[in-house]
């Protein structure tokens, strides 16, 4: 995991920053240019300056709920991960356990699980930010127990016969080989999750629940007419899931260098 | 000591303090459809306690599969194995060998010391003596400059010599090697074999060796033991009177009583040419 040695260097630098950023710009005036130069309707599309301004004004109002549903997406994230990496570690210690869990997983990953939302309001209540959370997290399950359950499979055989010969105990061997071997696998699974949990919880609200996130705001904003104020907040949404996505991939090459 | 001899009274100079004593073993690995694979075949063999034995043959004659069942890595179909008087598995539960692979099979996460420390740290042995026993190994093996190296860092050969370190590293009375040489090029392996002489004469253990290599096996052994194909057995068993190990040095390869045991065993494996395939015996190498 150790980096090559042209990363970082100048021209590589300004080919993976500067290329980006200027296809961005060139791409938002090109738009600003067809907005104006075509009037097209702010229902249809507004331009991103209007987009832009409304983002500077209500500021405050989108941090706000940038905070409510990343707050939702990070509880969800958590528990989904927590959980989805301790189930497949009991899926791999336990074939009989793996054969139970399968067809429940796999059942769970085809639910379209936002639309249990409406169906969880109604368990927890609608003034609680608990059903979103657990959209977030059941988002979040499936794809860390796959992954992780694939990486816990993925021990070499020498190793495996390795950890047989020093006749350690199966909770040994999972803590020296499964589990490090696992890791990149299981770091996959969160990077997918991180943005799964913010686009589950910020759809979650669509469906009900407490005002405030960004969800809601996005509906509520569109509903009123204010469509640049629509697109700021969707914009923050946009931001809140880059965050939650350059966090996961920190955290990976954070672990990885550590671990070699 | 041409062509087949019996196999329980040349090979067993018996009593109770061996280190290996193998008994009778078959293994036949089951197919889907069929009679299944029959890699050994009552295999019979006896290791003294700091003999060198090597098991060399072509690919299929089950000398891989004989080591595994005295690793207690894979268990016989039929027979006994016994490793110092007790069954395989206890002997591994024991800790009573050390193993190294054809394949490195470092833990790329550790560093070369961390990866010889790891048996140590399994079984419970502190620190400080980890530390201590992992200097004294690396010293051992030559890797004196690259304790902090990853092993993606290192070469094949040195990759290998830490999964010898890491073998030695709870001081086994039996050493159990499969193929350890087998993908580095001739002039590492050699040097490797001259520096595995020394270690083994150093620690005393016994050794079980599977081989692809004549001059290896030859170089390296008290007895060579000839196995050939389908289904596995042992062919014969040569003696080689090349002396004392601690006596082994870079000489011996020049000299006349190491030919002789060489073309012996080219000898032996070549009756499996006439038997089976007429182009070779093949997997061996011959040179």
């Amino acid at each position: 995991m150790r980096g090559s040695p042209m990363r970082g260097s100048p021209p590589r630098l300004l080919q993976t920053v500067l290329a980006p950023i200027v296809f961005g710009v060139v791409v938002v005036l090109l738009w600003q240019a067809v907005v104006t130069g075509l009037a097209i309707k702010a229902f249809i599309l507004p331009a991103p300056l209007a987009i832009g301004a409304e983002f500077g004004s209500n500021l405050q109002n989108v941090a706000n709920g940038m905070a409510v549903t990343g707050r939702n997406a990070l509880v969800g994230l958590l528990i989904g991960a927590v959980l989805g990496i301790l189930l497949a570690i009991l899926s791999a210690l336990a074939r009989v356990f793996d054969d139970m869990a399968a067809p429940v997983v796999g059942a769970l990953s085809v639910v379209p699980i936002v639309a249990l939302a409406p169906v969880l309001y109604t368990m927890f209540g609608a003034g609680a930010e608990t059903a979103r959370q657990l959209v977030a997290a059941l988002a979040v399950f499936v794809p860390v127990y796959f992954t992780t359950l694939k990486g816990l499979r993925q021990v070499r055989p020498v190793h495996r016969d390795l950890m047989r010969s020093y006749a350690v105990s199966s909770a040994q061997a999972t803590r020296a080989v499964t589990l490090p071997t696992a890791l990149p696998f299981v770091f996959t699974g969160l990077r997918i999750a991180s943005s799964l949990a913010v686009i589950s919880a910020l759809i979650a609200e669509y469906f009900g629940g407490p005002v405030g996130g960004l969800g809601k705001s996005i509906t509520s904003a569109a509903a009123s007419s204010n469509y640049g104020l629509a697109w700021a907040y969707v914009l923050g949404s946009i931001i809140l899931g880059l965050v939650f996505f350059c966090a996961a991939l920190g955290v990976e090459k954070l672990v990885s260098r550590r671990t070699g | 000591m041409t062509g087949r001899s019996t196999i329980d009274s040349t090979i067993s100079p018996a009593g109770n303090s061996s280190a290996v004593d193998v008994r009778g073993v078959s293994r036949i690995f089951a197919a889907r459809r069929g009679p299944g694979v029959t890699a050994l075949d009552d295999v019979s063999l006896v290791v003294a306690p700091g003999e060198f034995v090597s098991l060399i043959g072509p690919s299929g004659c089950g000398k891989s599969t004989l080591l595994r069942l005295i690793a207690d890595l894979d268990t016989p179909t039929a027979g006994s194995v016994e490793v110092f008087g007790k069954p395989a598995r206890q002997a591994r539960i024991d800790q009573d060998y050390g193993i190294a692979f054809q394949q490195a099979g470092l833990l790329p996460w550790r560093t070369v010391a961390g990866n010889i420390e790891l048996p140590l740290e399994l079984h419970g042995v502190g620190k400080a003596a980890r530390r201590a026993r992992a200097a004294e190994l690396i010293e051992l093996v030559g890797l004196a400059d690259f304790a902090g190296h990853y092993p993606d860092q290192l070469s094949g050969g040195m990759q290998q010599r830490v999964a010898i370190a890491r073998s030695l590293a709870e001081s086994p009375s039996l050493l159990l090697m499969d193929e350890p040489f087998g993908a580095l090029d001739e002039m590492t392996r050699e040097r490797m074999q001259n520096e595995l002489v020394r270690i083994c004469a150093e620690t005393e253990a016994a050794v079980v060796f599977v081989t692809h290599s004549i001059p290896e096996a030859v170089f390296l052994s008290n007895r060579v033991v000839v196995m050939s194909p389908r289904p596995g057995r042992i062919r014969s068993v040569v003696t080689v009177g090349l002396g004392d190990r601690s006596r082994r040095g870079e000489d011996l390869r020049e000299d006349e009583g190491f030919f002789q045991a060489l073309s012996q065993v080219r000898d032996l494996l070549r009756g499996d040419e006439a038997a089976s395939t007429p182009q070779g015996a093949q997997g061996v190498e011959t040179r």
